[in-house]
């Protein structure tokens, strides 16, 4: 079991994490905005979440936090 | 549940100014995850450049200055010299490293300063808004290079990596890139060797990071990275070019 938590206000919407993620879990949040007006990313599936931490390395701006 | 990943102690609780996508980030939480775990957060001092990361010392809890543009290998120098027993770094762009600050950097890098440079090519001047860097590549569009880079009239790129390799005075110098996660993992452990040669004694180290700007280059932070795998690394290629940590002993 595993669960990553993203601190939305820091999301710049590089989608990025998207695509490095193997099961693709990942995707945009279509009904909210953050502070800068990015719509953040959200994990809606979150118990095939591996936490292998791909998303996290490859975030330039620390959004993510994975638990394990 | 336990915490596999957080954001690093050394990196402070503020919000990156870098565009959406930049890989500067990325180097950022790298670099402060290397002083974390060397345990050297304490007893490092940064400098910062000119660029896109002047901004730096708000970013990294360690003592830092700003240095002149391109002078940041000359202002590690005095201080690594006042402060023998402090890590110094500096954290530099192309157009700082390779262009105003190629003799300051040559020249550390010559005199074997123990001192460790993290250098970013990203192919362009990021922050005054994409003009032609010494690293563009030929061909490469940039906002004074409109028909391409044409090595004819505007030289060719500067590959610092095999050039300051050359010299007596460097102890470790490797290129890497950050743009895949096998490709961070790798760049971590470069700059971990390279502020583990300057513990050690042992002299100049620079990592040189193949990094993207998405917004200079016109496109999208998925297609930089693209874009860089595709053009930069053919050109640039990643790799060890000195390492001479084991030879070099420290008296």
């Amino acid at each position: 079991m595993a669960k990553v938590v993203f601190r939305e206000e820091r999301c710049k919407g590089c989608y990025l994490c998207m695509d490095v993620c193997p099961k693709k879990i990942i995707v945009v949040a279509e009904d909210r905005m953050n502070a800068k007006g990015f719509r953040p990313v959200e994990v809606l599936k979150m118990d095939e979440c591996l936490g292998c931490a791909m998303c996290a390395t490859m975030c330039p701006d620390c959004v993510i936090e994975v638990f394990k | 549940m336990q915490q596999v990943f957080k954001r690093p102690d050394a990196l402070c609780d503020v919000n990156l100014h870098y565009c959406p996508g930049c890989t500067h980030g990325i180097v950022h939480r790298l670099v402060a995850e290397v002083l974390d775990e060397l345990g050297i957060e304490g007893k490092a001092i940064g400098v910062a450049p000119v660029g896109c990361s002047v901004f730096a010392y708000d970013y990294w809890n360690c003592d830092m200055q700003q240095a002149a543009h391109g002078r940041a290998p000359a202002v590690a120098t005095g201080i690594k010299r006042v402060r023998p027993d402090n890590v110094v770094f500096t954290y530099q762009g192309d157009g700082d490293l390779a262009s105003i600050g190629t003799a300051e950097t040559v020249h550390a890098a010559m005199r074997g300063e123990n001192i460790t440079i993290i250098f970013i090519n990203n192919a362009i001047y990021g922050m005054t808004g994409g003009q032609m860097a010494p690293t563009t590549l030929p061909g490469q569009v940039t906002q004074t290079s409109p028909y391409g880079r044409d090595p004819k009239t505007q030289g060719y790129p500067i590959r610092m990596s095999e050039m300051l390799s050359k010299t007596d005075g460097a102890a470790y110098i490797e290129r890497v890139s950050v743009d895949s996660v096998k490709n961070i993992n790798s760049a971590k452990k470069a700059i971990k060797k390279a502020f583990q040669t300057q513990l050690d004694g042992k002299g100049f180290s620079m990592v040189e990071v193949l990094s993207t700007c998405p917004t200079n280059w016109g496109k999208s932070p998925k297609e930089a990275l693209e874009w860089l795998r595709e053009n930069m690394m053919p050109y640039y290629p990643l790799g060890v070019y000195t390492d001479k940590t084991a030879e070099n002993k420290a008296e």
